[in-house]
């Protein structure tokens, strides 16, 4: 794995430009949302702008205090995001709803957290530690929506929810985070052995049985979530990140062959045996057919026609009807985006999300360490392959599956794993871009395992 | 608000994601260059000043290179094994380069690979151990010609 490095520089000004831009942006859609509706600048619109304005300020002065060389610009891209999402989603409130408020105190208790991930985590290097007890915590945060009592039931088809006083919450977010530093860790250790053994057919190296225990687990736990709690967005989520972070650890093609071939093996059989999946499919093969749309792809048509009516620059925000699909502000926000911001404005948000996937591997160029390389792909493919997988399903390139948007969609549990993974990467990409750190690694951290990344020294003639 | 404000706001407000883009993109311009210089500028005499490990390092002296293996001691004593671009796995199992028949060995117990122009010694968390010049391994270390390396009653040497 090789490593790019830069002259260490904090550019902490440069991010405090952007994130004014940022906020401009958030809070100009919150305001224009309400122009049309005769309800802007009320108290409600101030209140809520400077909450968003002093939680990103606060976020940037601790990114000064505690991780000086932080990548400057992913923190401006999260708030635009985040500020477009609370825009629209208060937007698409009916009166009497209150979801904006909601996901807004969701947006602080987020960025709370990620606060304290880099106030009190300060290294990256120390959650290697923890890579058998996040696979154990991983597997213990899917099995909950499954355990009676504390699980919330099955709420539109699937059962990935749980109660947590009056609010659901999703642990399945939290674990795709302890899910890639479990692969992370394992990968950074026993990469070598992986790497070596195994036998050549054809052009393919394939690994050795032995080697393919977690592949298998990974396979397992992906098709477990599929069946038992009914989630082909997490399934395929859970999987493409293993997929990624072993391809990348390895950089061989054989493991992503094993790996589409398992997927399509699994989805194959998963369509034959279990309704929901070929329900979806058929779904999204004949959409536009009558006897489907009134089941099942409504929400899709709905979402195409309503991207359709908003065109090239969009119907502007507030005057477009994007309330009219359901689930306009959670699983549909990217189609009521398009509705009123066009494809101008869709694409301006799809290219912030590019840049933002493009920064989290640019960490990862830059660490030093073998988990932290690992570590930062992990979280930034799993932010990009939601994405995939979201405008996909909306623009109706793949079946529609129930993942969230990052950072626009309505739900307080992705919301907060997003920012956690922010935090993380902002962790790890200052590390990256500092000036390279000489400290011995915190006590009780496991050493490094001897590999081509640890920097070579010389030996002396004995 | 009349209709022309809302429809001036509408565009101003796609303008300025746009801005927002636009400028994120040439803030991180300075780095989105690959390669080890592109990705830093050469720096100027002033940042070496300041950043001292940025100063380039001396040209070393050109190493004579590593052509052949030679097992020096052990069972195997006489053997050579031609060195070329892939890494060497050293060890009893059936799948190594060089098959140590030796009870001090680990099945997969070291690797010799090649970085740059100089080869390495690598312990794949052996057993008994790997030893560079009478130290035992606990990373990968530069093997330089003529440093024995011991593996079990094994010994071997980097020829030219």
């Amino acid at each position: 794995m090789s490593q790019l490095s830069t002259i260490p520089k904090p550019r902490r000004n440069v991010e405090l430009l952007l994130l004014i831009l940022a906020l401009s942006v958030g809070i100009g859609a919150n305001m224009l949302v309400g122009v049309d509706q005769a309800k802007a600048f009320d108290s409600d619109f101030w209140f809520q702008s400077s909450l968003l304005a002093v939680a990103a300020l606060v976020f940037h002065v601790v990114l000064r205090i505690r991780a000086k060389y932080a990548d400057p610009v992913i923190l401006p891209l999260v708030v635009a995001l985040n500020g477009l999402g609370l825009a629209m989603i208060h937007r698409l409130d009916a009166p009497g709803e209150d979801t904006g408020n909601n996901q807004l105190r969701w947006t602080l208790i987020a960025m709370a957290v990620a606060i304290g991930v880099i106030w009190f985590l300060k290294d990256h290097r120390v959650l290697r530690r923890f890579t058998y007890i996040s696979l154990a915590v991983s597997a213990l945060l899917l099995i909950l929506p499954l355990v009676p009592g504390i699980s919330a039931g099955e709420i539109l088809g699937a059962r990935v929810w749980i109660r947590v006083g009056p609010m659901t919450f999703q642990p399945g977010e939290i674990a795709k985070i302890t899910l890639a530093i479990f692969f992370a860790g394992y990968l950074s250790s026993n990469r070598d052995l992986i790497l070596l053994a195994g036998r050549k057919i054809g052009p393919l190296q394939f690994p050795r049985f032995k080697d393919m225990g977690p592949m298998i687990t990974a396979w397992l736990v992906s098709i477990g979530v599929l069946i038992f709690q009914r989630d082909l967005g997490s399934s395929v989520l859970f999987f493409g990140l293993f997929i990624v972070m072993i391809y990348v650890a390895t950089s061989r093609i054989s493991w992503v062959v094993i790996g589409l071939g398992l997927i399509l093996g699994g989805g194959f059989v998963a369509a034959q045996v279990f309704s929901h999946v070929e329900v979806r499919i058929y779904g999204w093969l004949n959409a536009f057919s009558p006897d489907v749309y009134e089941t099942g792809s409504r929400q899709v048509i709905e979402g195409l026609f309503g991207m359709a009516n908003g065109g090239l620059v969009g119907t502007g925000l507030g005057q477009g009807r994007p309330d009219l699909v359901p689930f306009a502000n959670s699983d549909m926000i990217i189609a009521s985006i398009g509705e009123e911001l066009g494809l101008i404005g869709l694409f301006a948000v799809v290219l912030m999300y590019v840049m933002l996937f493009t920064r989290g591997f640019r960490a990862a160029l830059g660490t030093r360490d073998a988990f932290g390389k690992l570590l930062a792909c992990g979280l930034s493919f799993a932010i990009a392959l939601q994405c995939f997988v979201v405008i996909g399903g909306v623009t109706r390139l793949i079946p529609l599956t129930g993942l969230t948007t990052p950072f626009l969609a309505a739900g307080g549990s992705s919301l907060l794993a997003n920012w956690i993974i922010v935090g993380l990467l902002l962790l790890i990409s200052h590390t990256a871009r500092g000036p390279v750190d000489t400290t011995p690694l915190p006590p009780g951290g496991a050493a490094e395992p001897a590999g081509i990344d640890t920097p070579t020294e010389a030996v002396k003639r004995a | 608000m009349s209709d022309l404000t809302i429809t001036a706001l509408r565009f101003g407000f796609l303008i300025l994601l746009w801005v927002l883009v636009f400028s994120i993109v040439s803030a991180m311009r300075r780095d989105l260059m690959v390669g080890r210089k592109a990705a830093a500028g050469t720096p100027t005499a002033r940042q070496v000043r300041k950043n001292p490990e940025l100063a380039e390092a001396p040209p070393q002296p050109l190493k004579q290179q590593a052509h052949q293996l030679v097992v020096t001691e052990g069972p195997l004593k006489g053997t050579t094994i031609p060195l070329a671009a892939s890494p060497i796995l050293l060890g009893r199992a059936q799948e190594a380069t060089l098959v140590l028949e030796d009870d001090y060995a680990s099945g997969r117990h070291a690797r010799l690979f090649p970085q740059g122009s100089r080869w390495f010694i690598e312990d794949l968390g052996s057993t008994n151990g790997t030893y560079l010049a009478d130290q035992q391994l606990t990373r990968a270390l530069p093997v330089e010609l003529g440093v024995p390396v011991r593996i079990g009653k094994t010994v071997i040497e980097l020829r030219p």
